[in-house]
């Protein structure tokens, strides 16, 4: 039943932007000039694609992520049954939380945090 | 008390006594999407106004008080008129993906937004794995707001869409940190089985010291997340027009900006569901006439009220702080907030294992 709804919700929501969106279409005025479809960056004419190489600064950080976000991934069934498990939950988790903050510490030594 | 389990058991057997099996849970989902909708609607309405009021308030100004009594009517007008804008095709964009951007962005909001627990049985979707089922849905909001500036082309909504990615994915972490730290206390991820809990005691009591430090750190992370002030690099209007929708126009615009306040309702939602007690009443052990008296207002009343409260707690900060450099915000999160969250996480490990908690 609660995939049933989930399902539901999904789409609800495309249906619901989807109307409104044909809606909008539908009553709103349309009038077509040739600069309307200008990219918008403040009236001066665009210079070249947006789609470049950008900033590798913030692929770092997508990286960093990856790593910490797999580690709370693991972490939830754990926390699940910390109440159970009791001491045995501790000491495996300080072990497995050790080598997270050592590469978290690594990545702050390796200067991966700093903007460059 | 109002049970809404009852009605809702209520309904089903009515239907299914009317309705061949099938069509009865066709209606059902029917009536329920609609429900959700329009609550979600009315809630964007309610935190636009609310925006408004509270942030006149707090610049000495009036706010909206011409269309409708007390301006009560101007966001409807706003509506209407963005419904009422033309939608402008531009030209260099990627057309498909800049069509899929408020879908995805929409979507995930929704579907967050109906795993909220209102009241007793005022629930829409409460799995067994209930807040990492919110963090999940939560987290490809982001997918959206990073298509829309890419499939744009145009400088300004690429750079505030990475900044958005970065800023947003980054603090993903220490929420899921804090919202771990709650479910270690809790040892459960059903919202609904979390909120009974609370019963005996809302947990940032019952988890004092961690549970308070992981309430701090998740309304900052919350903030970042919503892409609100002072983390609004992503959309930080004297730098970048608009960040990642300058492109929108009309309704495609009024979704980012209704997913925006929405997000903001839910990251408070989902704040005093996990550690304000949701819908359960405030109780002080021992006062037996005030406990009563508390249990005769209704649920729903007071999860409204408390994520009110923290909606306002946000709005507070939005219009206080300056806004930070990007590389500020990363700092602070990954030199900061991350390192504090796990620190935090083990300090609540340990208080429980010892049975330190209240």
């Amino acid at each position: 039943m609660d995939l049933v709804l989930l399902f539901t919700m999904i789409i609800a929501s495309v249906l619901f932007v989807g109307v409104a969106m044909l809606i909008t279409r539908w009553i709103s005025p349309r009038t077509y000039n040739r600069f309307k479809g200008e990219t918008y960056e403040c009236g001066i004419p665009t210079q070249g694609s947006t789609w470049i190489h950008f900033r590798t600064g913030y692929y770092l950080f997508a990286i960093l992520f990856l790593m910490f976000d797999i580690e709370a991934i693991f972490l939830f069934p754990w926390a699940t049954i910390v109440q159970e498990l009791g001491m045995k939950a501790l000491v495996g988790v300080l072990f497995f939380l050790s080598f997270l903050i050592l590469g978290l510490a690594y990545a702050w030594r390796k200067k991966a945090l700093e903007w460059k | 008390m109002i049970d809404f389990s009852s009605i809702n058991s209520t309904i089903d057997s009515y239907l299914h006594s009317v309705l061949p099996a099938q069509v009865a849970t066709l209606v059902e989902c029917a009536i329920i999407a609609v429900c959700a909708i329009v609550a979600y609607l009315a809630f964007a309405i309610v935190m636009i106004f609310m925006e408004r009021k509270v942030c006149a308030a707090f610049q000495c100004r009036l706010g909206p008080t011409r269309v409708g009594f007390w301006g009560l009517l101007q966001v409807f007008a706003d509506v209407f008129k963005m419904l009422i804008k033309e939608i402008i095709d531009i030209k260099n964009s990627d057309w498909a993906l800049y069509t899929l951007a408020p879908f995805l962005v929409i979507m995930s909001s929704i579907i967050t937004f109906s795993c909220l627990p209102f009241d007793n049985g005022l629930q829409v979707l409460d799995f067994n794995i209930g807040v990492f089922f919110i963090m999940a849905a939560s987290s490809f909001g982001v997918l959206g707001i990073l298509l829309a500036g890419w499939s744009s082309n145009n400088k300004f909504a690429m750079i505030g869409a990475i900044r958005s990615g970065g800023q947003m994915i980054s603090y993903e972490l220490s929420m899921s940190l804090c919202i771990l730290t709650l479910v270690v206390l809790s040892g459960t991820m059903q919202v609904s089985e979390i909120v009974e809990m609370q019963r005996g005691g809302w947990f940032i009591i019952r988890g004092h010291i961690p549970a308070v430090i992981a309430f701090i750190i998740y309304l900052i992370a919350g903030n970042a997340e919503t892409n609100r002030a002072p983390f609004d690099l992503p959309e930080a209007e004297s730098e970048l027009t608009a960040g990642f929708h300058t492109e929108y126009s009309g309704m495609g615009f009024g979704f980012f900006y209704v997913a925006e306040f929405m997000n903001m309702f839910i990251i408070a939602g989902i704040a005093s569901t996990l550690f304000l007690g949701g819908w359960t009443p405030f109780y002080i052990p021992g006062l037996e006439g005030f406990n009563e008296a508390m249990e005769w207002i209704p649920g729903f009343v007071w999860f409204l009220g408390k994520t009110l409260f923290v909606v306002w707690l946000l709005m507070w900060v939005r219009w206080t702080f300056p806004r930070l450099r990007i590389d500020q915000v990363l700092v602070l999160e990954w030199k900061y907030l991350v390192p504090i969250g796990l620190l935090n996480l083990l300090i609540m490990t340990v208080c429980v294992v010892m049975g330190w908690t209240l």
